[in-house]
């Protein structure tokens, strides 16, 4: 057992995980924040993507123990009262249909977006969806997604 | 009104989903909840000589360990195929007895012989892993092709040769005599590859049991909670139906793969019950590659024959099908009743006979996938319009075109009476789009950076929205093909539907919205749609085969005559009018042409408080329809694909994927596209990434992400898609044809056709993977001359 304390979405939290405890589990069963998804076994699929220190990470591929300290934003802490630009676009262009691996798609697309802003680089429809290569979805077959990206890119 | 029928309203249901807030089954715990793994196979064919789980049961926190006899011991039933195919000598379908947890023997890698409960999922997985299994191998069959050969091993006592049937359709003498006087034969052989549906989220299933109440509720990731109860209930006698609620909450994408029983969710239900405890499983994805059904899986011979003018004389396909180690909920139906049918395709074939033999083998049960049958029938259909075009030196398209069924009604020789569409027109629609004009010179300016440009094309046409349910009892369904709604005026005139259609990705809440915003004239942000649990909605059959639009929404729309109806007799009485004069408006009841009205909300009130009816009129705003369509509906399309092959290492680039559809009326254009996005790239998968792969002693060797190619963002293009409305389904009040297989139906051959045009050899196997495309160019590349 592990004794943890990080700050989640802005709010100190802290537990009592066993070592083998992924952040993944951590959020999903000792915060119940429920909206990071698990869709695969081998860290493919990127449903479970969130933020730690500003950067997108793979939850599902993470031990919560190695966390200690550590600012982490998920799927939950993106609206800050109203939807942010990237969440907004989803809907506007019909990014998602079963949203399973929404959340996911959302965090990797505000990451993506920040990071080509700070670079000064133009993000196009192609570096989206090579920027995508480790976001699963089954369902939009990707088109939507990509014009949600782009679309939050020009409002963010 | 902008919230209507034809509007692109952005869908209701995504604020929950962008923020994380969903409630998919997985999200769920309850107070008292276990955690259940199962104890399965590493073999693919072995005898169960016994279980030990001493070593398990003696873990701390390990509940309870039960197996197979304990569960067939408590009266729980086998699973069924609910759809009964006979052979064509009438004798009946060899099923198989498939118990939720294996007893005497496994048939595959991934069979459940037991199950652990525990206080946790991780001490429920390591407690699995220590329950010893004694297994005697017994010889593997592992391929479709290896299960009827002399001395296969035999997977069922009752399956002689694992034979499930030998089934045909179609006239085999007229077909036969008509190949024979054919001018021209054009003969394929074609695999359709086996393929895993993969919705995102895994199955998982919660189920609880109230002692006092002896009352079950089970949340599971279901496409049709409704059927699941009744299976539950009237087959595997799990509970009277009375006593179990089935939810599906927010489910994460099914294409098929949700709408069986299987072995899981009974053994959760059966233990809560054993244990009094609530029992959650959740699948992870290796777990889902072993235990989703599968899907396609078919081997064909193909002939077709032409006159001396090009038109088609006669079609005969000989296909055997891979049903898996036992036969799913509707597996029989896949390859024979939802596949022969389509065998005309978009074309006027006078002759077409079809011969199907279906086999167990020791792999995952088959099941439907994503467009089930059709897709494999396109493919064949497809596939060989456009080898006939190249081996009779004609234009695809014009073969095609000089083959088009003209006019409607038209009864194909194999079932099918299609009502309605028009092929030209929208085979015209797809080539303007994909500039087919242009190719040549695009072609040619590949060639000029070494590159190989090539086109193929895809007309097809499905059947959605399976029915009638008397035609689909006699061909053997085991349940009706209807659909139901109540509508629900509350009494400030906000609108519930409660449907028996199932959203798990198709956007439900604000399609089943617009239609009823449209027909009362209210806000869409005033109608609710209310689905997927068993305890709030009447019976219905859930969402599978396209079948939500013309099935759920025209029972949607029965509901609603019947309440605007009343609604008129009830504002025609308060205000002292005809019914006929009464119109529904700008949120308003009214007479037309006076300034006499009702708001819309007053009539509601005005139906609960009942103060002031017309005498004999019964409170309350309220009904319910059930919808029985009497024909199938028949979406048709046209795609073009382009691409450009890289000689060098067979890599293939999709450069453009048009679609055409005719989906009869549309009642949300930015839904629509979307459902022809994911379909045209499970399609793609299928065509270029996507195979299930087992090694001959029955392993699965494509068993993670790491191992079975599902398509990404950089695989795929944008798409262009457009849709034509000018020939709606006579056969529902919307006129609706159904969206959601189109796309996964008609993408496959038009990607094959379009590499097989590009690299010149027109024999090339799904999926064409740039090793399948490389090797096949070096085949087709002329001998050197030394």
């Amino acid at each position: 057992m592990t004794t943890i304390n990080m700050t989640v979405n802005g709010k100190a939290v802290s537990g009592d995980v066993p070592d083998q405890t992924l952040l993944s589990e951590f959020l999903r069963e000792n915060l119940r924040l429920t909206g990071t998804h698990v869709g695969c076994d081998t860290s493919q699929c990127g449903a479970c993507v969130v933020h730690i220190n500003g950067k997108p990470v793979k939850s599902c591929s993470t031990l919560a123990a190695s966390l200690d300290g550590a600012n982490v934003k998920t799927i939950e802490g993106v609206a800050n009262g109203e939807l942010h630009p990237m969440q907004k676009a989803f809907n506007d262009n019909h990014g998602l249909q079963c949203g399973f691996c929404t959340p996911g798609m959302i965090m990797t697309g505000i990451d993506m977006v920040e990071r080509y802003k700070a670079a000064g680089k133009t993000l196009t429809s192609d570096a989206i969806r090579d920027e995508l290569e480790g976001n699963i979805c089954r369902c939009t077959g990707y088109h939507n997604i990509v014009k949600s990206i782009e679309d939050a890119a020009t409002k963010m | 009104m902008s919230s209507g029928i034809g509007a692109s309203v952005k869908r209701k249901e995504d604020k929950r989903f962008t923020t994380g807030k969903g409630k998919y089954t997985d999200d769920i715990r309850k107070d008292n909840q276990a955690y259940a793994a199962f104890v399965r196979s590493p073999h693919a064919h072995a005898t169960v000589k016994g279980i030990d789980a001493s070593a398990a049961l003696a873990m701390d926190g390990v509940i309870e360990v039960l197996n197979g006899h304990q569960l067939t011991g408590d009266g729980i039933g086998n699973i069924i195929c609910g759809w009964a195919v006979n052979s064509k000598d009438g004798s009946p379908m060899n099923m198989g007895a498939w118990s939720a947890l294996a007893t005497e023997k496994v048939r595959y890698v991934g069979d459940a012989v037991a199950v652990v409960i525990a206080e946790t999922q991780s001490l429920a997985r390591i407690a699995a892993e220590a329950v010893e299994v004694d297994y005697e191998m017994l010889p593997v069959v592992a391929h479709v092709m290896n299960a009827m050969t002399d001395g296969a091993a035999q997977i069922h006592e009752n399956a002689p040769s694992n034979q499930i049937y030998d089934w045909e359709l179609g006239d085999e003498a007229a077909t036969d005599a008509a190949l024979a006087g054919a001018v021209h034969i054009i003969s394929l052989d074609l695999t359709n590859n086996r393929l895993s549906p993969n919705p995102m989220e895994p199955r998982s299933a919660v189920a609880t049991y109230d002692d006092a109440e002896e009352h079950y509720t089970l949340y599971t990731t279901s496409q049709n909670p409704h059927v699941a109860r009744l299976v539950l209930s009237a087959f595997y006698n799990v509970a009277p139906e009375n006593k179990l609620r089935v939810i599906a909450p927010d489910v994460g994408g099914g294409f098929g793969a949700k709408i069986y029983i299987y072995p899981e969710e009974i053994t959760c239900l059966w233990a809560s019950m054993k244990t009094n405890r609530s029992v959650k499983w959740t699948s992870d994805r290796a777990e889902a590659f072993i235990t989703d059904a599968h899907g396609r899986d078919h081997v064909t011979t193909a002939k077709m024959g032409f006159d001396a003018n090009n038109k088609i004389v006669g079609f005969k396909i000989d296909t055997v099908a891979n049903l898996g180690a036992y036969m799913s909920l509707f597996s029989s139906s896949v390859p024979t009743y939802l596949y022969a049918p389509l065998l005309s395709g978009q074309y006027n074939i006078q002759n077409i006979h079809c011969n199907v033999r279906a086999y167990y083998t020791n792999t995952v049960p088959v099941d439907a996938y994503r467009g089930a049958g059709r897709p494999e029938a396109t493919y064949v259909v497809e596939r060989m319009m456009e080898t006939a075009a190249r081996e009779l030196g004609m234009d695809p398209a014009e073969l095609r075109r000089i083959n088009f069924i003209q006019s409607f009604p038209h009864q194909t020789p194999v079932l099918m009476a299609y009502d309605a569409g028009d092929f030209p027109k929208i085979l015209g629609m797809a080539e303007k789009s994909a500039d087919v004009a242009g190719f040549a010179a695009r072609k040619a300016e590949a060639a000029s950076r070494g590159k190989l440009r090539g086109m193929g094309y895809s007309t097809f046409i499905e059947a959605c929205g399976l029915a009638p349910s008397k035609a689909a009892g006699s061909l053997g369904a085991g349940v009706g093909l209807w659909e139901s709604a109540e509508v629900r005026v509350n009494p400030v005139g906000s609108i519930e539907v409660l449907t028996g259609s199932h959203s798990h990705g198709q956007g439900h809440e604000t399609t089943f919205a617009q239609i009823v915003a449209e027909r009362f004239d209210i806000p869409i942000e005033s109608v609710s749609i209310v689905h997927g649990d068993t305890d709030k909605v009447q019976f219905g059959m859930g969402t599978y085969g396209s079948r939500s639009a013309p099935v759920g929404m025209s029972a949607v729309v029965k509901a609603m005559d019947k309440v605007e109806a009343k609604v008129k007799k009830i504002a025609a009485h308060t205000l002292e009018a005809s019914e006929d004069d009464i119109v529904i408006e700008g949120g308003e009841v009214k007479v037309a042409g006076t300034d006499k009205a009702m708001g819309w909300h007053e009539v509601g009130l005005a139906a609960y408080i009942a103060h002031n009816l017309p005498d004999g009129m019964e409170p309350g705003l309220k009904e319910t329809a059930f919808f029985d369509p009497v024909n199938f509906s028949f979406p048709s399309g046209a795609f073009i694909c382009e691409v450009e092959v890289d000689p060098e290492t067979g890599v293939t680039e999709i450069i453009k994927f048009t679609a055409a559809d005719d989906f009869g009326t549309i009642i949300n254009p930015l839904i629509v596209g979307g459902q022809v996005h994911g379909g045209i790239t499970q399609g793609i998968g299928q065509a270029m990434l996507e195979q299930v792969i087992y090694d001959d002693d029955g392993q699965l060797l494509t068993g993670s992400y790491m191992d079975y190619t599902m398509p990404r963002a950089a695989d795929v293009p944008s798409y262009d898609v457009s849709h034509m409305e000018d020939a709606p389904s006579p056969n529902n009040p919307l006129g609706v044809k159904g969206c959601g297989e189109a796309g996964a139906i008609g993408s496959p051959p038009a990607v094959i056709n379009a590499i097989t045009d590009a690299i010149g050899n027109n024999d090339l196997a799904m999926p064409a993977t740039p090793q399948a495309v490389w090797r096949a160019l070096q085949a087709a590349k002329p001998v050197a001359a030394e």
